[in-house]
């Protein structure tokens, strides 16, 4: 049999491992359009703000390909899908056929339309390339904008106050990580960020980006101009569907997947930040850009493209971890409900220490939390969330900062802790 | 595989498992020089919750099916081929904590103390019997197949 997977990150290594786990003789062949072995994309921050060593940034050993027996086709892109013909075609116009299909494109800088955004000087942040090509202009930068404050935005203005630039975010929203935060874990992120020197401008976003050769300012929404060399757009990431557009392959914003991450093509499936698929909290299918999404439904694909029918996708839910001026933050699922809708609330907050914990319930479920400025154990509370625990009893402990298996009654508490999976 | 096993009936909260574990991942292994001379100090990968007489050790429960590795974005984490031990490279850790956000047993921690990284229980690799189970009083810490 021949696997043929598209895509070189979290999603493919997921699948690989995967059908290595049970197979040693299919033939799998990588194709990517990045010339790299694996690397771990979310690590370009660290590196543009110079934290670590390049090869740092590998994700797996340099023998994973070797060691997996796997086939690479690196810095070839994939320009269409022939489906009926069960092939792909590349750049080079060389076909490569298939019997099993993976889609794990993974996802793609959203660009909105602002005026100057071909300009040298304006970049985004998502991939290798775009750190090099942001460290190579440095040199002739003193002030950089920030287009978005989300989680991608954040990581890059950090990076570049690092390397001693001088950084404005610039967010739609009303606060900070809008879309995984509520208001009061933004404050208190917002307020560290402006003490480490990162001026933050929300609700405002920029209209133009403004110069002649190069970026000299860019135009705000209400009329400002700023200062600056350098512009990342890091607005957010969409589904990098491109090589499938006008295809029969199913998209919506995604490309949909079944529980056995089947696309609604035979023989082809779909995994990672390029899917939409189910989510559990809010219950509809929706993209879930999130490494440990894309690993998991990576792995869950490649049992599946091998026959092993053992792994299923039971749905998945937002959650992110991230550390914002020294301070490390989590959210988990539904932080911020509407009012009403019969979810129940409990938060702690110490404003001195920006210790701030927040856990959402829906009838006796957790279906989100907050954690920011202090973080350890808040894994108990996801497993809680993904397991659908009935919380009930000991509702009141959950935003407890010693919440812990001690606070559960002994049966949930020895059925957690000894029977394992 | 041999997993560790608390029963928390018999477990008095001595921490004594603390301090052998620390001691155990210290580099000279000396209870003394661990604590009063090495800087930073390395930390117990067990850890003992208590809540009135009530009190276990927990540490990785090495899952079969681990979300932490799954999660780990850099690479870190893996799965030692030969004991099933999920272990953790602290050189290629950059303490992301997106293993802290998905370990459903909040068995790894953020070491803070020097190189920030995760810190979590590797069973003591090489030893017959991870040196908590030896060094329990009362045989709190059962080390077992599952």
């Amino acid at each position: 049999m021949r696997i043929v997977i598209i895509g070189n990150s979290a999603a493919a290594v997921g699948a690989i491992e995967a059908v290595r786990k049970v197979d040693r003789s299919t033939l799998i062949t990588v194709i990517s359009d990045e010339p790299h072995s694996v690397y771990s994309r979310p690590l370009i921050s660290y590196f543009l703000a110079g934290e670590i060593k390049p090869e740092q940034l590998c994700y797996r050993p340099k023998d994973f390909y070797k060691k997996t027996h796997v086939r690479t086709l690196l810095g070839r892109r994939v320009v269409k899908a022939v489906f009926e013909d069960k092939a792909v075609q590349l750049d080079n116009g060389e076909k490569i056929s298939y019997d099993r299909l993976l889609i794990s494109t993974g996802g793609k800088p959203f660009l909105p339309k602002i005026e100057g955004l071909d300009k040298p000087g304006v970049c985004t942040f998502t991939k290798l390339e775009d750190a090099k090509k942001i460290s190579s202009l440095l040199k002739d930068t003193q002030k950089a904008a920030v287009i978005g404050g989300g989680l991608i935005g954040l990581k890059a203005a950090e990076a570049l106050k690092k390397r001693n630039i001088e950084v404005t975010i610039v967010e739609l929203a009303d606060h900070i990580l809008s879309l995984t935060m509520d208001e009061t874990a933004a404050s208190i992120l917002e307020k560290a960020l402006k003490k480490e020197g990162v001026h933050l401008i929300t609700s405002n976003t920029v209209e133009a980006i403004l110069g002649d050769d190069s970026v000299e300012s860019v135009r705000l929404a209400d009329g400002k101009l700023l200062n600056t060399q350098l512009v990342v757009v890091a607005i957010g990431v969409i589904p990098n569907v491109d090589p499938f557009k006008g295809t029969a392959l199913g998209i919506e914003k995604g490309i949909l997947v079944n529980e056995r991450m089947e696309t609604n093509i035979p023989d082809v499936y779909a995994a990672g930040d390029v899917t939409q698929a189910y989510d559990k909290i809010l219950k509809c299918y929706r993209t879930i850009p999130i490494w440990p999404n894309a690993y998991s439904q990576g792995k869950i694909a490649g049992y599946q493209m091998t026959g092993n029918k053992k792994y299923q996708y039971e749905g998945s839910f937002m959650m992110n971890s991230i550390e914002v001026a020294h301070i490390p933050t989590i959210s988990i699922g539904l932080t911020d409900p509407p009012p009403d809708n019969g979810y129940q609330i409990f938060k702690k907050l110490d404003r001195v220490s920006g210790v701030y914990r927040k856990v959402i319930l829906r009838g006796d479920v957790i279906v989100g939390a907050i954690f920011t400025g202090q973080i350890d154990r808040a894994g108990i509370m996801t497993g809680l969330l993904r397991d659908g625990v009935k919380v009930k009893g000991f509702k009141k402990e959950l935003v407890n900062e010693q919440f812990g298996f001690v606070s559960l009654p002994k049966t949930l508490r020895k059925e957690r802790l000894l029977n394992l999976k | 595989m041999k997993r560790i096993f608390v029963k928390e009936e018999v477990c008095m909260g001595c921490r004594l498992c603390e301090i052998h574990c620390l001691v155990e991942h210290s580099k000279s292994k000396n209870i003394f020089k661990a604590f009063k001379e090495e800087n930073p100090r390395t930390l117990p990968r067990i850890f003992v919750e208590e809540k009135g007489t009530l009190s276990f050790g927990l540490q990785c429960r090495h899952c079969e099916e681990a979300y932490c590795l799954e999660a780990c974005m850099s690479g870190a984490l893996y799965r030692d081929e030969k004991t099933g031990a999920v272990l953790h490279n602290k050189e290629q850790c950059v303490g992301c904590w997106m293993c802290v956000m998905v370990c459903p047993y909040g068995a790894i921690q953020r070491d803070l103390n020097g190189k920030k990284a995760a810190s979590k229980c590797d069973l003591c690799v090489g030893k017959e019997t991870p040196i908590c189970v030896m060094k329990c009083p009362n045989h709190a810490l059962e080390f077992r197949e599952s």
